[in-house]
């Protein structure tokens, strides 16, 4: 067993056979995310204008899907500018910083593959080898590096740019997704918890048909990790980041051509990525039940692409009802609320499963468990409307 | 739980009604009082009714309208009046449909039609001459190769 994976076509001797398969498999990610993104974008842009009442793009091709490669190709032939007071190197750096975690994170996804008894290993050219591209042993811990190392790409495009705007943009960015990143972290300890592996191919693999971690840990930390996967991303009701009324177009404001294509990509790509992790540490990645036997290989993808684009929907579903919120607000709900209840709710969950191995009464983990977060509720409530009166205190005397 | 609603609103929204109109291929009824291009009328016997006074000219806010008068010829003349319109041109690229020159015209030569489907490559093609403007024998406006008159075609 390697380092690098414990995907079974690397268990024994690495040959040229191998290393073919492991390009095409890059190859076949890499295409189908590109693909997907364009879609994603096109899907986005259509269903917005269906809950607005509007029609959205129909000109480029049939039902105007191939929208998002004629603005792509538009955005090419545009002048690529770099403002004189831009730092060049970080400049140009910055777009390809949150592109490529965005393709990393994807590689850990487990994308199909029949999980019920053959363990998710399907048989590529002869090759037994797992449906997804990479499985470190680390695997999530990655997801959360890659999602940290994104943020660095925004706050970076927004500092070298040179100029006001973007500067506020990153300042916002930063804070925001500091904010947020603790609660992410703590939901996804959670799923740790109730896996026991960082490994996606085994959350997948624990999970089963129906049996998902979505319902073993309460529903509680799925909730949390959309919210704050929504403030990862940048994505409406938290698009503080780049909201145009404000900050013109925030980070990407002296951005153009190719490389304001490249953020545009990455905050889609980034997007998927998101809704894959959900899909794959919350809801069972690519289980579900297999009803045509000839095709059994169909079945798992195409119960992780209807998983998938429920979720996606959600978040669209998201961006077009929820108002933007303000910055206290989103500083509030993530200090205040997300983060109390993520770690709360972690120790619950922990309380549960050591009153499952002790052997202890049920009834009263519950009850202990209900008082002592109803007292640190109160508690937390009264610390922070003390707080506020203190504040409003202090503004009193001036 | 009103952001609750919110979401069940925006969902109910997909599967109402589209309020957008598609323009090229569908077109909506233009206004009573659209203001499109210019024509320069006739009388029923064909003579112009522009008499050259330059109202028209002095009025508008673009500057656009260009109008230069000349006496009519005895032996031919052209508007029943003393003088005709000898050089009428109006430069769309600065007209902005007011319709003062409309107003000001005291023998109704110049009025709007509602054509408004017109679009020039070049500025030449964008300054409409007085045989460009001036209505054909049967009342009507002439069509220039770059304006769009498929129907409906709705004429005051």
């Amino acid at each position: 067993m390697s380092v690098f994976a414990v995907d079974p076509l690397l268990a024994g001797e690495v040959g040229l056979e191998v290393l073919a398969v492991v390009l095409f498999k890059v190859l076949v990610v890499f295409v189908l995310l590109i693909v997907s993104v364009m879609l994603m974008i096109w899907a986005e842009r259509k269903i917005i204008s269906d809950m607005q009442n509007r029609i959205g793009p129909t000109r480029a091709g049939p039902w105007g899907i191939l929208q998002t490669l004629a603005d792509g190709l538009k955005l090419i032939f545009k002048e690529d500018l770099i403002p004189d007071n831009a730092n060049r190197t970080v400049f140009k750096l910055a777009p390809l910083l949150t592109l490529v975690p965005a393709f990393l994170t994807f590689s850990i996804i487990p994308l199909g593959g029949d999980f019920t008894d053959k363990d998710g290993v399907i048989s590529l050219f002869g090759n037994d080898t797992y449906l997804q591209l990479a499985d470190p042993p680390i695997g999530l811990l990655l997801f959360l590096a890659m999602s940290s190392v994104a943020v660095y790409g925004i706050m970076l495009a927004g500092w070298s740019s040179g100029s006001k705007y973007p500067l506020l943009g990153s300042v916002r960015a930063t804070s925001q997704m500091i904010s947020y990143e603790a609660a992410l972290g703590l939901t996804v300890a959670a799923v740790f918890l109730q896996s026991g592996s960082f490994s996606t191919h085994t959350i997948v693999s624990e999970q089963s048909v129906w049996q998902w971690n979505m319902w073993f840990t309460g529903f509680v930390p799925m909730a949390i990790f959309m919210i704050a996967a929504t403030a990862e991303l940048n994505r409406p009701p938290f698009d503080l980041v780049e909201a145009e009324q404000e900050l013109v177009g925030g980070f990407h404001t002296e951005y153009s051509s190719i490389r304001f294509a490249l953020f545009y990509l990455a905050e889609f790509m980034n997007t998927i990525t998101i809704s894959a992790i959900v899909v794959t540490i919350f809801l069972g990645g690519p289980n579900g039940p297999i009803f045509i036997d000839a095709v059994a290989w169909l079945w798992p993808i195409l119960w992780f692409t209807v998983k998938l684009f429920a979720l996606l929907f959600t978040f669209i579903w998201m961006r077009a009802t929820l108002p933007r919120f303000r910055y206290d607000q989103l500083m509030d709900l993530g200090w205040k609320v997300l983060t109390p209840v993520a770690l709360g709710w972690l120790l619950f969950l922990g309380a549960r499963d050591v009153a499952n191995d002790r052997g202890w009464n049920p009834v009263l983990v519950v009850g202990v468990a209900v008082t002592a977060f109803a007292v640190f509720g109160a508690l937390l409530l009264r610390a922070v409307r003390m707080g506020k009166q203190v504040r409003e205190l202090e503004e009193m005397r001036g | 739980m009103g952001y609750l609603n919110g979401f069940r609103v925006t969902f109910n929204k997909m599967f109402e009604d589209r309020v957008t109109t598609e323009y090229p291929e569908e077109k909506q009824e233009k206004p009573d009082r659209l203001h499109g291009r210019h024509v320069l009328n006739r009388y029923e016997d064909g003579m112009e009714k522009c008499i050259g006074c330059e109202l028209c000219a002095a009025v508008c806010p673009a500057k656009c309208i260009y109008v230069r008068g000349k006496d009519n010829p005895p032996d031919d003349p052209v508007s029943p009046g003393e003088r005709f319109g000898f050089v009428y041109e109006i430069n769309y690229l600065r007209c902005i449909h007011c319709d003062l020159c409309v107003e000001a015209c005291p023998t109704e030569a110049i009025t709007e039609s509602k054509l408004f489907e017109f679009s020039f490559s070049n500025r030449s093609d964008a300054i409409y001459t007085r045989d460009e403007l001036i209505v054909d024998d049967d009342g009507r406006p002439q069509q220039m190769p770059w304006e769009d008159w498929r129907p409906p075609p709705d004429w005051a």
